[in-house]
């Protein structure tokens, strides 16, 4: 059988949409306008008729439409999320990335033909439980957390039917993603219960005699000299003081890019490679979508002579956070 | 056993942090005598931790339940290797004590077989989460750290099932897991070859701000709170919002005794105020609580209703 690893790829909006599909992408991925999702921010994702405007764009080119419904449905909202799981199989989604176990009951009961997803937000790092949505709600694709090395996900596939579905580039979340309050600790609002981390309104620049300081709800991230490259303030990115030490304590700002390991994703059967970043820019958007479809293609027509070409890396290192990037986990030492 | 008035248990968490050995074993020997219903006991954090291994704290659990507590076993909440799935069943099917489910792969595990606690990591924020677990056979949930009391209060009005609750009430917030250890990073070590630093900083490793602000603490793979949650002050209206189970999590001192508040204060034996002041000589660093009150989790608020950012 002919070897096949989908990109799908972030779409924040409809022009980001169409740059992804007229780029390469296999599949897009979206939000509605709301705290459905967990990229919630102002200006982004879609209302329902922009949803459907990029659905008949997407079909019409022979192309996938996933979306996000990936926070936690809080009790007082229950409707706001049932409603977006009904919109989503009207409008022809398909698939529905999810991480509520609640969620994902109505979902398989009242759409048992809408394709589900586990969202990365669902934590799911070992095939148990998996297998545990599996069977449960008959999930048929996991997204898994940027947590694991690749021996380990070669264990995880090994135990489980379900596709799996690794992040290949973009924002690096060095947490098990749906298992952080850190950002509601700071601020009050987290992945989980507002699909934001670090948000915006928490954020102030201020320029002091010590430098440039970013602050999240009064708390300092991060202070920079005139010459250092600011970042925006997630809170695991500043530098902390820990025994004296003053260092990025939890990571550095930078983005995950697993080009170089594409020949081994493919071998493994990996189904696909999400890109991270529905909060950036089409121009972000295209460049990273032209660069995996290269990649992916020339290592889908001879992984033996897969190279990283110079000009891909360039080409993402120009749209990386901090420009720096890493393996992450998959690369163990990282650990 | 009756304790005064209130209908609520206290419970005692897992020891989150790594102590060795004799510290543990003396550590759930005190606790054999303490005031405190339940025991839930295993270690949750980091399997690089050996010096107890699973069948010590079986054994241990034996003790405490001589000793007339409730014991229940908790499970590691970040489930990687083929080792920790290994070890994952065999808690599971340990066939004699209830066991603490701290990812879904444990609940597959214990689905439909034997009553479990439902975690706080298994992020259940709705009722019909909450339902589905209890229809499982969860027999108890810990509602997540940053749920407010609102929002618990409304999973608790529109849940059908009569599953007991319980909430972390005291001691540094586990708030994040990560594959990667920090407290390695900070002495420049692979996790691999950690050298198990943990065994250094009995109540974890500070992390604060550059300008000198305690802001979380560094537990291996777990990053907790600089500050310590502490609803003492709070005891009338977690029974008042429907709460079975009242949880303070393990520290280096003065555990025994801070459970002793606790059940003084839930007993009417103490006014909240005589407890928040008792306690706080014994707390490694100042009360937060603002989770409970829907803001931000380093947020005191005081009873009164006046505010303070800690």
């Amino acid at each position: 059988m002919q070897p096949k690893i989908e990109l799908v790829c972030p779409a924040g909006s409809l022009p980001a949409l169409k740059t992804a599909i007229d780029n390469g992408a296999d599949c897009v991925y979206m939000g509605f306008r709301d705290d459905t999702n967990a990229r919630n921010f102002t200006g982004l994702n879609f209302s329902f008729d922009n949803a459907k405007e990029g659905v008949r764009y997407a079909h019409a080119k022979g192309k996938k439409v996933l979306l996000a419904l990936n926070t936690y449905p809080q009790a007082d909202g229950w409707q706001r999320w049932t409603k977006a799981i009904d919109n989503a199989a009207e409008l022809g989604m398909d698939a529905v990335i999810l991480a509520d176990p609640g969620l994902m009951q109505y979902a398989a009961k009242t759409h048992p033909g809408l394709r589900l997803h586990l969202s990365v937000q669902g934590s799911a790092t070992n095939y148990e439980a998996i297998n545990f949505y599996h069977e449960m709600f008959g999930i048929q694709r996991a997204v898994v957390p940027r947590v694991l090395a690749l021996a380990q996900v070669e264990q995880l596939m090994a135990g489980t039917k379900v596709e799996i579905e690794l992040f290949g580039f973009g924002g690096l979340c060095v947490m098990v993603e749906g298992r952080c309050a850190l950002s509601s600790y700071a601020t009050g609002d987290s992945p989980n219960t507002r699909g934001v981390c670090s948000p915006p309104k928490a954020v102030r620049w201020q320029e002091t005699p010590k430098g440039l300081e970013s602050r999240l709800n009064g708390i300092l991230i991060d202070r920079y000299s005139a010459d250092e490259k600011t970042g925006y303030p997630t809170l695991c990115k500043g530098r902390f003081d820990v025994e004296g030490e003053t260092y990025y304590a939890i990571e550095e700002p930078t983005s995950l890019n697993t080009l170089e390991l594409l020949p081994e994703l493919v071998r493994m059967g990996i189904a696909a490679i999400k890109i991270e970043g529905r909060q950036r820019s089409p121009a972000y958007v295209e460049q990273v979508t032209k660069v995996w479809r290269q990649a992916i293609d020339s290592c889908l027509r001879d992984a033996g002579a897969f190279a990283v070409k110079p000009a891909w890396m360039t080409a993402l290192g120009k749209v990386s956070e901090g420009q720096q990037q890493t393996l992450g986990a998959y690369y163990r030492p990282w650990k | 056993m009756k304790h005064g008035n209130s209908k609520m248990k206290l419970a005692l968490g897992p020891v989150l942090y790594y102590w060795d050995r004799d510290t543990m074993l003396g550590f759930y020997e005190e606790m054999a005598d303490a005031p405190v219903d339940i025991i839930y006991l295993g270690e949750t954090v980091c399997s690089r931790r050996h010096l107890l291994r699973l069948q010590d704290y079986l054994d241990i659990a034996q003790r405490l339940a001589a000793a007339g507590k409730e014991v229940v076993i908790s499970t590691q909440t970040l489930i990687e290797s083929e080792y920790d799935i290994k070890t994952l069943h065999k808690i599971a099917g340990n066939g004699n004590f209830r066991v603490e489910a701290n990812d879904m792969g444990a609940v597959r595990l214990l689905a439909n077989k034997a009553p479990f606690v439902a975690g706080s990591t298994l992020n259940i924020y709705n009722p019909q989460t909450l339902d589905l677990l209890a229809g499982l056979g969860a027999m108890r949930w810990v509602m997540p750290v940053e749920m407010s009391r609102e929002a618990l209060v409304s999973v608790l009005r529109e849940r059908q099932s009569g599953i007991e609750t319980e909430v972390f009430a005291y001691g540094r917030l586990p708030l994040a897991f990560s594959a990667r250890c920090f407290t390695a990073r900070h002495h420049n070590l692979q996790k691999d070859d950690c050298q198990f630093k943990c065994l250094d900083y009995e109540d974890g490793l500070a992390l604060k701000t550059r300008e000198g602000q305690p802001f979380l603490t560094l537990n291996g793979i777990q990053t907790q709170s600089a500050l310590v949650h502490n609803l003492i002050g709070e005891l009338d209206k977690l029974q008042d919002a429907g709460v079975d189970v009242v949880r303070v999590s393990p520290q280096a001192h003065h555990t025994g005794e801070i459970l002793g508040l606790f059940r003084e204060c839930m007993g009417q034996h103490l006014t909240p105020e005589q407890a928040l002041s008792q306690i706080e000589g014994m707390m490694p660093a100042a009360s937060c609580n603002g989770y409970w009150y829907g803001r931000p989790g380093l947020d005191f608020v005081r009873n009164d209703n006046s505010t303070a950012t800690a």
